[in-house]
């Protein structure tokens, strides 16, 4: 299995083809349609991260010492940046999770969506997979 | 002043509209949540603290005594563009949120008791919602709703039957802010003093778009923000009628409210200080005055024109654009345009018009309870102001066609 920082070169990579927004917001809305979808019984109050401009679910499961995430968006583009974030930290150990450092956010030109101002959740998302992360690392 | 409407001339007044977003010329289509200041209004408050800064209503120095004309001139404006007949009838405050908190508190603590009704709408601003809700929670009296038409206009046979004698007030937009629909706020003021009770009209959404006059319409409290007028944000002004905020008590004590304290009692000073405790937003009254000053520059019907050929446009452009559903098409509106994409979340065709340098809103627009009544999360918003022009329009409708194509 890839590490972190591999992965998320390999996605710094990728977008590095495109040099049109219109081509970049094209591949998130795809990803976005094949976010593998969250387990309908995931998809509750209790996994929702409420944003103002979009909802997002997430689910966490332990297997092996590794931890796999699911989640869903109610926005496509929202669902795009999810599928990225799941890719780079799904699989992955609890320490390797908690001590991330998503440099691949700002370097693929989507940190606007994930800076503390934006109310679309996704914020708060990568906050709580961290801190899922951080907890079963210590525990 | 003679009266002017030259919208390149306009856009020039504007230096915010010359900057560009993600590499494209912004086209800021987000209006009704704030509207961008023209020179004279950087300019008024550059001046003020360059040259008068100081506090009001206190000082016999020469600053204290010009910073305070320019304050009371700034309530003059005020009076004149709402046609009051008293200065001492504009109130400032922080802006339309503050106004109806203070009407809620002030005004209901002397006239709201248990069992007494409060008339609101389903299209109210959480502004003109809350701050009730809060009021009945307090009392004992009972929060009563007027339901809308599926085409966004306000039932009028449901507030045909809602209002009643136990009817206190009234608390209605003049414009919607998630829809643009303009109400009928004359006849339902006429209306509703037939029964006895008073009018709060929340003028935030109005106020920019067209000319009002609180005598005419004879409303007992009108609202409105300077943010969305061309001024700062901060500021907002509340006109009540002289005998209602006479017969309130004060909203906050401090000092400048008062007329004389001692630790056995304390009277307030008259009109309008009873209502401005403490040192008030001095720039911001400058700011607006400004403002103000540059809306009644322009020439009104000509202004009226202009944004109706936008909304006009914008309306028929979208129309021809597959998917795109508009909520809200009673035939009433001001320029504010709310539509969903089939299939599409708000936010997405929100990022993408982002993308091609288009502001407009996404989300609920604190108006959940009519959000719900459309059974939809939210809708994207474009509210046009008097410096858009028919060019803003078609890159609008270019970028949505687009947004549409690459979400479809
Ligand atoms: C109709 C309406 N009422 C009240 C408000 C609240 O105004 P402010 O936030 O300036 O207090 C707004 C602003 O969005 C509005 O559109």
């Amino acid at each position: 299995m890839a590490t972190i920082n591999q992965i998320q070169d390999e996605i710094i990579e990728e977008f590095s083809f495109f040099d049109q927004w219109m081509d970049k917001y094209e591949y998130m809305i795809d990803l976005g349609k094949k976010l593998p979808l969250i387990d309908s019984a995931y998809k509750t109050d209790g996994h929702l991260i409420p944003g103002c401009q979009s909802q997002v679910w997430l689910h966490a499961e332990s297997k092996d010492g590794l931890i796999h995430f699911s989640a869903d968006s109610d926005a496509i583009i929202t669902k795009g940046i999810i599928a990225l974030l799941v890719r780079v930290l799904s699989g992955q150990s609890a320490q390797a999770i908690s001590e991330a450092d998503l440099y691949f956010i700002e370097e693929i030109g989507l940190s606007q969506h994930l800076s503390p101002t934006r109310s679309n959740g996704l914020v708060s998302m990568v906050q709580q997979m961290k801190q899922i992360g951080f907890s079963l690392a210590s525990s | 002043m003679s009266a002017r409407f030259d919208i390149d001339a306009i856009r020039l007044d504007f230096p915010i509209l010359h900057r560009e977003v993600n590499g494209r010329p912004l086209v800021y289509l987000d209006n009704g949540a704030t509207t961008q200041k023209p020179t004279t209004v950087i300019d008024a408050i550059d001046g003020y603290y360059r040259r008068q800064n100081s506090n009001v209503h206190r000082g016999v120095h020469t600053l204290s005594q010009e910073a305070t004309t320019l304050f009371e001139q700034a309530r003059e404006q005020a009076r004149q563009f709402l046609g009051a007949a008293h200065a001492h009838e504009v109130l400032f405050t922080k802006g339309t949120t503050d106004s109806i908190n203070l009407v809620a508190s002030a005004f209901g603590q002397q006239f709201i008791k248990a069992g007494d009704e409060i008339l609101i709408s389903a299209m109210e601003h959480h502004a003109n919602i809350v701050p009730w809700q809060m009021l009945c929670e307090r009392t004992g009296a009972v929060l009563k709703v007027i339901d809308i038409t599926p085409n966004g206009a306000l039932d009028m046979a449901s507030f045909g039957s809602l209002l009643n004698k136990k009817t206190k007030l009234l608390a209605i937009s003049h414009v919607s802010n998630a829809l643009g629909i303009i109400n009928p706020v004359a006849e339902m003021i006429k209306q509703a003093h037939t029964m006895g009770a008073k009018v709060l009209v929340d003028g935030a959404q109005a106020a920019p778009h067209f000319a009002v006059d609180v005598q005419a319409l004879d409303a007992d409290f009108y609202t409105f923000s300077g943010h969305k007028v061309f001024g700062p944000t901060g500021i907002g002004i509340l006109y009540g009628k002289e005998a209602l905020l006479n017969a309130m008590p004060p909203y906050q004590g401090g000092g400048n409210m008062i007329s004389k304290v001692t630790f056995a009692k304390t009277t307030y000073n008259e009109l309008p200080h009873k209502f401005e405790p403490g040192t008030p937003n001095i720039a911001g009254g400058v700011g607006l005055s400004a403002a103000l000053k540059y809306m009644q520059g322009l020439d009104s019907a000509t202004l009226q024109a202009h944004e109706h050929t936008l909304l006009k446009t914008a309306t028929e452009g979208l129309e021809q654009i597959a998917g795109i559903n508009i909520i809200g098409t009673a035939p009433d509106k001001a320029s504010v345009i709310s539509f969903l994409l089939d299939g599409a979340h708000p936010f997405d065709v929100g990022t993408l018009l982002d993308q091609q340098g288009i502001a407009v809103r996404t989300g609920h627009h604190c108006c959940q309870p009519l959000m719900d009544y459309y059974q939809t999360p939210g809708t994207v918003r474009a509210s046009f102001s008097l410096y858009n022009n028919v060019a803003d329009v078609q890159a609008f409708l270019v970028a949505t066609q687009r947004a549409a194509d690459m979400l479809s």
